[in-house]
């Protein structure tokens, strides 16, 4: 199965300026896409697209098979957990808003929140929680129903490197697991290195697709692989592909 | 998890503790000190009593008058709890429809501002009027529901909109219904604001409550307004300052209920409920 999402072209609804434009971009079910740019190039609303929670304005958005109810998941910037809630009550939240029945939605709650290393914190509120163990219960709530596609919106950006690195192996290991497609984007180069099967780079204003990069560093990545020189040897090439995404050309690389 | 493990670790609770005590300690001593010196003040100055009573005999009039002003505390009590469950009610429901109703709430909020600008004591003589004297109880209660109902539709039409917009996404990519925003995500997301509201709009159901008491005038009601009024007219000082001073007791008492409701239902979540 493949589905593309064909030279989107979205605008931003608020402030009205045309945010994509000139974007073509085939994703294979399975694969771990990296979106990769600079802020102001239109990634988020890439994102958003797909999601569904932008209309877009031009251009279309096609899927070999569209996505059931629940066959997207999620993950924001920030955590976005509801704060008054429990963390197993936040993790069932996208099956209680379709209707799953209380036993079953809270035993796979409780099963993914097992799977990303959470389960003595269910009766935990959002608050107690650090801000790695956060981004943990968001992870388990966009995939508590076991979505084909799996979004994400720099995730990491907000926490510290060791943690980072951390959630960069879990979230590969659910990935490997689960076999979701996941759409990462980030504007680390080293991340996208680290996780991806395949980079997109992206330039700024308004957001348009410069190069794309098929990541072949062997699986699974592990910590070892962040200092081998194969993987240095990507992460150049992407950054002189970044580099001149930003217009900067050669000069960088 | 209990409330030590998070961030705060053990020190702040027993110094959250320690502060509690002093809160409670430290304004009781300024008031046996004041108390102590006004009793001295008034004994050695010898004061007219019609002037200003010694506590003592504020004590005897509160203790002498205990079932007269123990009725009148009891009126007052209930028409302000009865006008603050109501402004809750409605203004919860009001600011529930406008939230769901752009137009609706561009209509009826200028009104909702203009019953709230209006002085209630120029609007309690009109009251009293159309419900009839017999009545006055109920005059005194829509009375203090109008000054104590704005508070709260303001506070929780800020809360129902001030939702987290990622939030709001989330809910829209699972197909949340209005109903489910609402229940699951507006309404918790507008409760600190609720409280807030509650707070300020539980005082302005007792101003009201005896605003309209004062304006209703003699004989009609009972309560501590009118004993007030009452002993001021027969120069019954001391009585005057006993019913001042269960009516700021039950000021106090409204505002700690309130305030406990807050920290039981905010303190797990919100940092409002830390302790500081």
């Amino acid at each position: 199965m493949r589905y593309s999402a064909g030279n989107g072209r979205g605008a931003d609804a608020e402030a009205g300026t045309a945010a994509l434009a000139g974007i073509d971009l085939r994703v294979a079910r399975g694969e771990f896409l990296s979106l990769l740019g600079p802020s102001g190039c239109g990634k988020s609303t890439l994102l958003r697209l797909v999601a569904g929670l932008l209309a877009p304005t031009s251009g279309r958005l096609s899927w070999a098979a569209a996505p059931a109810p629940g066959g997207i998941g999620f993950v924001f910037q920030e955590p976005t957990l509801m704060p008054w809630a429990r963390v197993a009550e936040n993790v069932r939240l996208p099956l209680d808003l379709a209707g799953v029945p209380r036993a079953e939605a809270a035993a796979r709650a409780a099963a993914l929140l097992e799977q990303v290393g959470l389960a003595d914190f269910a009766r935990a509120y959002p608050r107690e929680l650090s801000g790695g163990m956060r981004m943990r219960a968001a992870l388990a709530r966009a995939l508590v129903t076991g979505p084909q596609v799996l979004l994400l919106d720099e995730p990491f950006a907000a926490l510290d490197e060791i943690t980072r690195f951390r959630l960069n192996d879990d979230l590969l290991d659910l990935w490997r697991q689960t076999g979701f497609t996941a759409l990462f984007v980030t504007h680390s180069v080293f991340e996208s290195v680290y996780l991806s099967s395949r980079i997109a780079v992206l330039g700024p204003r308004p957001g348009r697709m410069v190069a794309e990069r098929v990541v072949d560093l062997p699986w699974p990545r592990t910590a070892a692989l962040r200092t081998s020189p194969s993987f240095n040897a990507v992460v150049r090439e992407v950054s002189g592909l970044l580099a001149s995404a930003m217009g900067e050309g050669e000069r960088t690389a | 998890m209990s409330r030590g493990d998070g961030r705060d670790g053990n020190g702040p609770d027993e110094n959250g503790r320690k502060g509690r005590g002093l809160r409670i300690l430290l304004p009781l001593l300024l008031a046996v000190l004041v108390l102590g010196s006004w009793e001295g003040l008034v004994r050695w100055r010898q004061i007219p009593v019609f002037v200003l009573p010694p506590p003592s005999l504020i004590l005897r009039a509160l203790v002498g008058d205990a079932g007269t002003l123990g009725a009148s505390l009891w009126l007052t009590l209930t028409i302000t709890l009865q006008a603050f469950a109501l402004a809750v009610v409605s203004g919860v429901a009001l600011a529930v429809l406008f939230s769901q109703s752009r137009s609706l709430a561009a209509a009826l909020y200028p009104y909702a501002v203009i019953l709230q600008v209006t002085p209630v004591v120029a609007i309690a003589p009109l009251v009293i009027i159309w419900v009839g004297y017999e009545r006055v109880d109920l005059a005194l209660l829509i009375l203090a529901w109008i000054v104590a109902f704005f508070p709260i539709l303001s506070n929780t039409s800020l809360g129902l909109s001030a939702v987290d917009p990622n939030l709001r996404d989330l809910f829209r990519l699972y197909g949340a219904s209005r109903r489910q925003m609402l229940l699951r995500l507006q309404l918790p997301s507008a409760l600190p604001y609720l409280l807030a509201g509650m707070k300020v709009s539980a005082g302005l159901a007792l101003i009201g409550a005896v605003v309209a008491e004062f304006v209703a005038g003699s004989g009609t009601a009972s309560g501590l307004a009118w004993r007030i009024v009452e002993s001021g007219n027969r120069l019954n000082i001391p009585r005057m300052f006993a019913a001042l001073a269960l009516l700021a007791g039950l000021g106090v008492l409204l505002f700690a209920m309130l305030s406990w409701l807050q920290a039981r239902l905010l303190n797990r979540w919100h940092e409002s409920g830390l302790d500081r």
